[in-house]
Formats: structure tokens, C-alpha cells, sequence
């Protein structure tokens, strides 16, 4: 059997992403360590020139590849191209960070760049094998980049941590796999859904269900399966933990979409009741924990937990508005998720990673901007309008309300005054305390412009969240 | 004239102002632009009265665009009788409190100016939103300037009372997104006048009335959620402290007329003796608690719990006046009206003796009562303009605070003369203790060493004080173009809420 040609002009997004990390990897060995800057934007290019062929070559149809082991549909356009953005926002941030521990290397690229090709898989996958696929290829290379600084204990620690509850979270998932194509004798997505609409949920499916839920759920890191998410985002070098916490995420959010609500739609009553446990564990875990913490990482690893809850809300209505509701919380959470971690990279510097939170005491002081960028992504994550966060808190609440599970929504709300404490927290901080540390900031041009073009895009969104909802929906739609 | 956005002026142009403030500041003085900016909003503030037809109770300067096309949300901005004068006391208010920061707040100006003038737009915003979004977004994005404002130039303890009212509110706010959310999935529109004509059952009704009386009751703030007032209010500079008592807990009384009557009326109905219980134990308890504070703050915000009571207890006693005549909606508006007159000039009483506690504190930083004594000998204007105010907080008739209690106090005689019992009480207590800080602070011989080297009030505060009590004895003497104003909207309201929506 040979792949029609047309196959490998809808992969083309992918062949292209391959050919330049393995031509960055190339050209990196015959670079000296002044030159390497060029790796950097070879990466950097080769985003923008993705973006350009993802949008050239998705024209809003839905069309499969390979024997439907892959599909091209606008779902994937539009998710490809919110990863390639997030991704050149955790390559801009990584590079003064780098180089000022003498961590500049190319590999560094070149494995952001095979997990961002593991990203592409995933949300290009049309069966379970491509799956698999792309979710390994994302986790290998994601495992690597946590050991980055691989003579700093904490993030060997870290990565080991993240490899052994990877694997078993991937164990967990292949299992429930093994069994779906056991119960329906085929790995398409779209063969699955058809084999499994026909028939009433048995206790087998619901066996099913339950691994792939569990298997999602470590990936995703929803309580009761978190356990990893503290330790690496903390451990890991912190452009690593930028890279985790908001590109891949959106990665997540599709293989739960593949898995979830394309293949196993049909056992959305059996896999309802253990998203609403998922989500109201996360959302409780989550915020309360977070209150208690002093590392501004660890904080933050709590918070995505806590928004992984609200994604999980989204997802279980099981409607299409409840879908696009969850896609455009994660596009936007990947947003705020990459500022705040990259203020955390503009406040430190070489020996100073400035993530506790008393590093950012009398930020106002210090420089009026910066602190006025954070306060904006600390409000927009606590969802507090006018950011962008408050309309992806709305269009989740408003789904879960459109299913007449109001309880869920009420109690998702108190949840999240809960959580507001601690973002305020920081806000204080920052306006209220004195400047103990008064070293200025960096100067980089870039750092500081993409960072403000960030924490702009979270205002700018919240006051025009118009078309990118009108996106989610209609993806979701069509 | 009409063709002119102006409430989109009234929104927008204090917070590109204060955006404007924020970005000069390193390069000029921050003041004049923010007042100008204030002044400005304040004229244009001013043509939405003389434009004002006052025959109808419909929307006014109406502005409708599409916002979120996906959830039906529309940039819906109108007024009517009932948010028009709430609006220009919110121009007006923000005028003095730019004025009143003029020399003290030394650290960071620019921001704390811009920090004013975003909250006047946004304030703005909540009285003239239509779309419940909208609505929203202004409602919880006032709550980030108030935060800073009441942080960064706050008293010794701004952290505590500041985060206290960012949670307090917040917390009180989200149910009320449930229950807009809610009430979109049943009508497909989030537009606040569909809201008004949706169909909906009782226990719908309860439940929506209870969500939006929480967020309304932390805001206005009625017993038993007040406790987050007195300290904000002793923590938050003097513009803060203003700006909360004039305006934000008015955003309160505003949301029970514009959303809890006219959307779940038969609840309302049926919850009304939870609300005038509430409403009298505020007038009656926490007129007590006012008497015995040492704070000179801390007693004012005690009164505004005290006088909001009276808002509420107006608003709420519609139902009792009804059932009294027999579902007849004549004389019924006797309350509301008002409590309405009551909000305005609470406005204008405790945003001056908030001026007034101000303009001692910049001289003394001292807000105890014990600290003071005999201040008319050294500061004669000023303890003039002080009398004058808490003569007026205390609704000595000729000012505008005897005009709102009066009426209050007969429509609950009507009502039942118990709660009219109950309701007068505040003519002692409110007396007691507005005239007894006065004794303490103002009269006698002179307290101690430092009282007698104050100095009298300079011709800025003259100003501010002097226009305040310019409106105060203007509104006691001649409410009626007030109350004109207001009259038909509040008529067509109590028509609305006299029809069951079952």
C-alpha cells in the first residue's frame, strides 16, 4: 500500500518540523558557543515558517491522511498554531536565561523542538497508535529537557520523578487502549465512536473508560494523580517549567479531546461522573494547597492544577459549546501560564532564580511596568474581569450551567474566591511590600518586549474576546 | 446632542485619562491633567441631565455593539432615572477626592490619581451597563484600583483590610455570575432588560434572589455581612474612604432596584421580611455600635451601615405598601422614592465627613476622638462646615438627609407602625452620635497642645467642603429636580414588580 500524495502534503507542517530540528541539530555541532545564537533563530524561524505552511495548508476542512491514522481538521489548525505561538514565547524567554548559566546549547532547541513535534502528533492524531505516537515523543523529550541542567540535583531529581509516573501514566493508558481495541477490534478514532454509538455502555466499557480517564488524568495532573506536577514544575529549570506549563498543556487538552470526546463520546455518561470527581478534587486541592506555598513555581504548579479543574469542567458537559469553552481556557491559561513564568525568568538573573514569592517584594518599586504586567496575569488566573481569564472562567461556567448542573458551577466559583487569595497575595506583594532586592532588571530587548506583548495580549483579549471565542465555537462546530 | 456617545465619554474617557496620567507621570505633574480629566468627565457628565427626558421610563442615550458575537453579549450602555444621578454623583465625587489628594498623597501620585480616575469610568460603567457581561466586567474590575488604593496608601493595617474587602466582595459577586449565567441559558440573551421580562419559577426566583442579594448585601453592605466596611474604611486613605462610602455602597442599593426586584419580584415578594429584618437591624444595632467608636472613621462607616439601612428598608417596603392597599400599586412609592433621595445624599453627607475626618487627619494623623477637642477655637471655618454635615448626617430638616429618612419613615408608618417604630429610632441615635463626635471633636475648650496649633482649613478644602454643603442644603431645600427625575422610572419599576412573573 502506498500513501496517496496528497498524505504527505497535509503532513507537511510535520516533515517540515523534523527536517529543520534535525538540520538545527546539524548545524549546531559546527557552531562555537558565540555562534550559537544562530541555532536559536533557525528555531525560531522554523516556527514561524510552520505556522505559515499549518495555515497554508488547512483550508477549514476536515480530511484524513494515512490510512486515518491522521486528520488535518480546523481543530488541529487552530491548536497547532496556539502551540507554535507559546512555544517561540518559551524559546524567547529560554535564551538570555540559558546563556547566563552557561546552559546555551543547541540541544535545547532541538528538543523543545521534537516535543513540540510530539504536540503536532497528538493533535493531528486520528487513532489511538498516533496517539501514542506523538504523546511519547512529547514526554522523551520533555524528560530530557527537566534534566537540562543535569548537574543541578533538583532537576535530576525532578526528572526522574516526572520519567517514572510518565511511564506508569502512559502504562495506564495503553492498558485502557489495549482494551478499546480489544472491545471494538479497531484503533481509528472515527471506527471506534462508530462501533461503540450502537452499542448500551457494559461493564467492560466502563473498565475502559476508567483507565483512559486515569491515563489522562496523570498527564493532565488532576488530583488524585498531581503528585508529579509540584515537584518538576519546581525542580525543573524554569523555561523547562514554562514549556511544560503552557505548550503542552494545550497538547493535553487535545489528546483529551481525541480520546475523550471523538472516541469514547459515546460513555460520556459513564466518564461524566469521574471528570466531575477530577474536577472537584483539582479545583479543591488546587487552591487550597497553592495557599500554602512560598515558592512562586510551586504556587504556580498548584494553580494549574486548579485550572486543569476548570478545563475538566468544560470537557465533561460533553457539549460542543462545552468543548470550545475548554479550548479556548487552555489557549488562554498557555498565555498567562508563559507570562507568569516569564517574569519569573526576567527577575532572576545568573545564581538567582528569584521563584520564591518574597522575590517579588516591591516590584512596583523597582520597575511600574513589570509590576503592572504581573498584576494583569495574576488577576486574569484568578479570573477577575476585564482579563481574559474571567470570559474562559465564563464560557466553562456557562457550559456546565447549559447542562443544568448548576451545583457544579456554584461550587466551581467558590473554588476560585478561594484561589483568588493567593494571586492577590502576590499583587500585594508586590504593591504593598518594600523592594528588599533593588539589583535592576534585565535589560534584554526582547525579554522585556515579548513579556509585554504577553501581559498586553492578556488585557487586549479580555477586552475583545469576540473572535477568538467565535473561533473555539465555530472549530468546534464544523 | 443625542447623537453623541456620551456614555461612552462618561466610561471611557476617565480611564483613558487615568492611562494618560499613568504614562506622563515622569514628565509632568500628574495633578492637573488628572483633574482636568475629572473636570471634563464631570461637563460631560452633566449634558446626560440636561438631556434627560424625564417622561419616560425607558432606556436613554442608548449604545448598543456587538461584543461576543458567541454568547450574545452586546457593548449595551443606556440609562434611566434611577442610574442618571448616580452617575453624576460619581462624576461629581471623583472631582473633590482628586482635589482632596492634591498635597498629601506624596508617594506615587500618578498612580494613585490614575487608580481614581480608571474606578470613576468603571464605576460609571456598573450604573449604565444593559448587558449582563457588561454589567460584570465593570462590577469585579472596580475591585482591582479599589484594591491598590486601599493597599498602597492605605493605614497601618491596609494589608489585612484590604484583602479582607477584595475576598469579602469577590466572594459575594461570583454567585451572582451563576445566576446570570443561569438566567442566559434560560433566555438565550445576557441583555439585562430581557432579564426583566423572563418567566421564571419560584424556586428559580429564590435562588437567583438569594445569589444576587449576596453580592448586593456585601456591597451596599447590610448587617450581617458589614464587617469588612469599618475596616476598609479605617485603613483606605481619605479619597478611598470617599469614594466607598459615596459611591461603591450605592452600587449595592443600585443592583437591588436594576436586578433583584424587577427580575425575581414574586421572591423579592416573598423574601421582603428578610430584607426589611436585615434593613432594621442595621438601623437599630449598628446605629448602638456607631455610638460607642473611638475612630472618628470607624464611626462615619458604622452611620453609612446605618444609613444603607435605610436604602434597603425604602426599596424593600414597596411590598408591605402594596399588601397594605391591597396589590394596589398607589402610595407604594413612597419608599423607594425615598430610598433613593437617601443614597444620593448619603453620598454627598459621608463622602464630606469623610472630607472632614480627612482634613484633621493630614493635620494630626490622628483619627481617635480622645485626640481632638475644641477644634472650633483654632479652625472656626472648618468647624462650621463639620456642624453643618453632621447636623445633616443626623437629617436635621433644610438638608438633604432629613428628605430621604423623612419619606423612609412614612412609608413604613404606612407600612406598619412598628417598623416605623423601629425605623425612627435613627432620628435619636443618629443624632447621638453625629452630635456627640461633634461635642467631642469640635466644641469644648481646647484638647490638648497640638489642637491649638492647627490651622484652618486652606482655600482647596473651602472649595470641596463648600460645594458639598452647597448641594447638601441645595437637595434639603429643593429635592424636586431630583425627585423628578426619577419619578417615572421608579414608577414604571414598582408597575414592573406588581405583576407576578409565575
Amino acid at each position: 500500500m502506498i500513501p496517496a500524495p496528497g498524505d504527505f502534503v497535509l503532513l507537511l507542517p510535520e516533515i517540515f518540523v523534523l527536517s529543520m530540528a534535525c538540520v538545527i541539530l546539524v548545524v549546531d555541532l559546527y557552531l562555537s558557543d558565540d555562534e550559537r545564537v544562530i541555532s536559536y533563530w533557525l528555531a525560531q524561524l522554523t516556527l514561524l515558517f510552520a505556522a505559515v505552511i499549518t495555515l497554508s495548508v488547512g483550508d477549514g476542512q476536515s480530511q484524513l491522511a494515512f490510512y486515518g491514522t491522521y486528520i488535518a481538521d480546523p481543530m488541529a489548525t487552530t491548536l497547532k498554531v496556539a502551540i507554535y505561538l507559546v512555544t517561540a514565547l518559551a524559546f524567547l524567554y529560554a535564551r538570555h536565561y540559558l546563556s547566563e548559566r552557561k546552559l546555551f546549547k543547541g540541544e535545547y532547541y532541538v528538543l523543545g523542538l521534537f516535543a513540540m513535534l510530539g504536540m503536532m502528533v497528538l493533535v493531528s492524531a486520528h487513532s489511538l497508535l498516533t496517539v501514542y505516537l506523538g504523546l511519547e515523543l512529547l514526554s522523551l523529550s520533555l524528560y530530557a529537557m527537566v534534566a537540562f541542567n543535569r548537574d543541578a540535583y533538583p532537576c535530576t531529581e525532578a526528572a526522574m520523578k516526572y520519567f517514572v509516573l510518565g511511564a506508569l501514566a502512559s502504562g495506564m493508558l495503553l492498558y485502557g487502549m489495549s482494551m478499546l481495541y480489544g472491545l471494538t477490534g479497531t484503533l481509528d478514532i472515527e471506527l471506534i465512536a462508530q462501533s461503540l454509538g450502537r452499542q448500551t455502555a457494559t461493564g467492560p466499557m466502563i473498565f475502559t473508560a476508567t483507565f483512559i480517564v486515569v491515563g489522562l488524568a496523570f498527564k493532565l495532573g488532576a488530583v488524585p494523580f498531581h503528585m508529579w506536577v509540584p515537584d518538576v514544575y519546581q525542580g525543573a529549570p524554569t523555561p523547562v517549567t514554562l514549556f511544560i506549563g503552557s505548550a503542552s498543556k494545550i497538547a493535553a487538552f487535545a489528546m483529551v479531546m481525541r480520546l475523550l470526546a471523538e472516541s469514547i463520546g459515546a460513555l460520556q455518561p459513564a466518564w461524566e461522573g469521574m471528570l466531575v470527581a477530577l474536577a472537584l478534587l483539582s479545583l479543591a486541592i488546587g487552591n487550597v494547597v497553592a495557599i500554602a506555598q512560598t515558592n512562586l513555581k510551586r504556587m504556580l504548579a498548584y494553580s494549574t492544577i486548579s485550572h486543569v479543574g476548570f478545563l475538566l469542567l468544560g470537557i465533561l458537559s460533553g457539549t460542543q459549546a462545552g468543548y470550545a469553552a475548554s479550548m479556548f481556557y487552555i489557549i488562554t491559561y498557555a498565555l498567562m501560564s508563559a507570562g507568569a513564568f516569564g517574569m519569573i525568568i526576567l527577575l532572576s538573573r545568573a545564581g538567582f532564580e528569584a521563584d520564591e514569592i518574597d522575590d517579588f517584594k516591591g516590584l512596583n518599586q523597582r520597575n511600574s511596568w513589570y509590576a503592572l504586567l504581573m498584576l494583569i496575569l495574576m488577576f486574569s488566573m484568578a479570573g477577575v474581569p476585564p482579563t481574559v481569564g474571567f470570559y474562559a472562567k465564563l464560557a466553562v461556567l456557562q457550559a456546565v450551567v447549559g447542562v443544568d448542573m448548576v451545583w457544579l458551577a456554584a461550587a466551581a466559583v467558590l473554588f476560585s474566591v478561594i484561589g483568588a487569595f493567593y494571586y492577590i497575595r502576590l499583587v500585594k506583594v508586590m504593591y504593598f511590600d518594600q523592594a528588599e532586592d533593588t539589583t535592576p532588571l534585565a535589560e534584554h530587548f526582547d525579554l522585556r518586549f515579548g513579556l509585554s506583548a504577553n501581559g498586553l495580549a492578556i488585557l487586549l483579549l479580555g477586552l475583545f474576546p469576540g473572535s477568538l471565542m467565535n473561533l473555539c465555537l465555530q472549530v468546534m462546530a464544523g | 446632542m443625542s447623537g453623541l456617545p456620551l456614555l461612552s465619554f462618561v466610561v471611557w474617557l476617565p480611564i483613558l485619562g487615568g492611562l494618560l496620567v499613568l504614562a506622563l507621570s515622569e514628565r509632568v505633574n500628574p495633578r492637573p491633567v488628572a483633574l482636568a480629566v475629572a473636570m471634563i468627565t464631570f461637563l460631560v457628565s452633566l449634558l446626560l441631565y440636561t438631556g434627560f427626558d424625564q417622561t419616560t421610563a425607558a432606556m436613554q442615550f442608548q449604545e448598543k455593539l456587538s461584543w461576543i458575537p458567541g454568547f450574545n453579549v452586546f457593548y449595551h450602555l443606556g440609562v434611566d432615572g434611577i442610574a442618571m444621578p448616580l452617575i453624576i454623583l460619581t462624576t461629581f465625587t471623583t472631582v473633590l477626592v482628586v482635589l482632596a489628594g492634591w498635597e498629601v498623597i506624596k508617594e506615587r501620585p500618578a498612580q494613585y490619581l490614575a487608580a481614581f480616575l480608571i474606578m470613576e469610568g468603571l464605576m460609571n460603567g456598573v450604573f449604565s451597563a444593559l448587558d449582563a457581561v457588561l454589567f460584570y466586567v465593570f462590577w469585579e474590575g472596580m475591585l482591582i484600583p479599589m484594591f491598590l488604593i486601599i493597599g498602597v496608601w492605605g493605614g497601618p493595617r491596609r494589608v489585612y483590610a484590604t484583602i479582607k474587602f477584595f475576598l469579602y466582595t469577590f466572594l459575594g459577586s461570583v454567585f451572582m455570575l451563576v445566576a446570570l449565567i443561569y438566567m442566559y441559558t434560560q433566555s438565550g440573551s445576557f441583555s439585562i432588560l430581557d432579564f426583566h421580562t423572563l418567566k421564571l419559577g419560584m424556586t428559580e426566583q429564590i435562588l437567583i434572589f438569594l445569589a444576587f442579594l449576596l453580592a448586593f448585601a456585601v456591597k451596599v453592605p447590610m448587617w450581617p455581612v458589614h464587617t469588612w466596611l469599618p475596616d476598609a474604611h479605617v485603613e483606605a486613605p481619605t479619597g478611598g474612604s470617599v469614594i466607598l462610602a459615596a459611591i461603591m455602597l450605592k452600587i449595592g442599593g443600585y443592583g437591588f432596584l436594576r436586578f433583584s426586584l424587577p427580575i425575581a419580584p414574586d421572591a423579592s415578594h416573598e423574601l421582603d421580611w428578610l430584607i426589611i429584618f436585615m434593613s432594621l437591624t442595621a438601623v437599630v444595632y449598628i446605629g448602638f455600635v456607631a455610638l460607642v467608636q473611638q475612630d472618628m472613621k470607624k464611626l462615619i462607616a458604622y452611620s453609612s451601615i446605618a444609613h444603607m439601612g435605610f436604602v434597603t428598608l425604602g426599596i424593600f417596603l414597596v411590598f408591605p405598601l402594596m399588601d397594605a392597599n391591597a396589590g394596589s400599586t398607589q402610595g407604594a412609592l413612597l419608599g423607594m422614592q425615598g430610598g433613593m433621595i437617601q443614597m444620593i445624599s448619603h453620598g454627598f453627607i459621608s463622602g464630606a465627613l469623610f472630607l472632614c475626618v480627612g482634613v484633621l487627619y493630614d493635620r494630626m494623623h490622628s483619627r481617635q476622638i480622645d485626640d481632638y477637642g475644641g477644634v472650633v477655637n483654632t479652625m472656626p471655618v472648618f468647624a462650621a462646615f463639620m456642624v453643618l454635615f453632621a447636623m445633616a448626617n443626623s437629617g436635621l430638616p433644610g438638608t438633604s438627609g432629613f428628605v430621604g429618612e423623612f419619606l423612609v419613615v412614612i412609608a413604613s408608618f404606612k407600612a406598619n407602625v412598628w417598623f416605623a417604630v423601629l425605623a425612627s429610632t435613627t432620628l435619636i441615635l443618629g443624632a447621638a452620635y453625629s452630635l456627640w463626635l461633634v461635642k467631642r471633636v469640635v466644641f469644648g475648650d481646647i484638647g490638648n497642645a497640638r489642637v491649638a496649633q492647627l490651622h484652618d482649613i486652606n482655600g482647596r478644602e473651602a472649595l470641596i467642603l463648600g460645594s458639598l454643603a452647597f448641594v447638601v442644603l441645595l437637595f434639603g431645600l429643593w429635592p424636586a429636580p431630583l425627585v423628578d427625575v426619577m419619578q417615572s422610572s421608579l414608577e414604571n419599576l414598582v408597575a414592573h414588580v406588581a405583576v407576578s412573573k409565575l
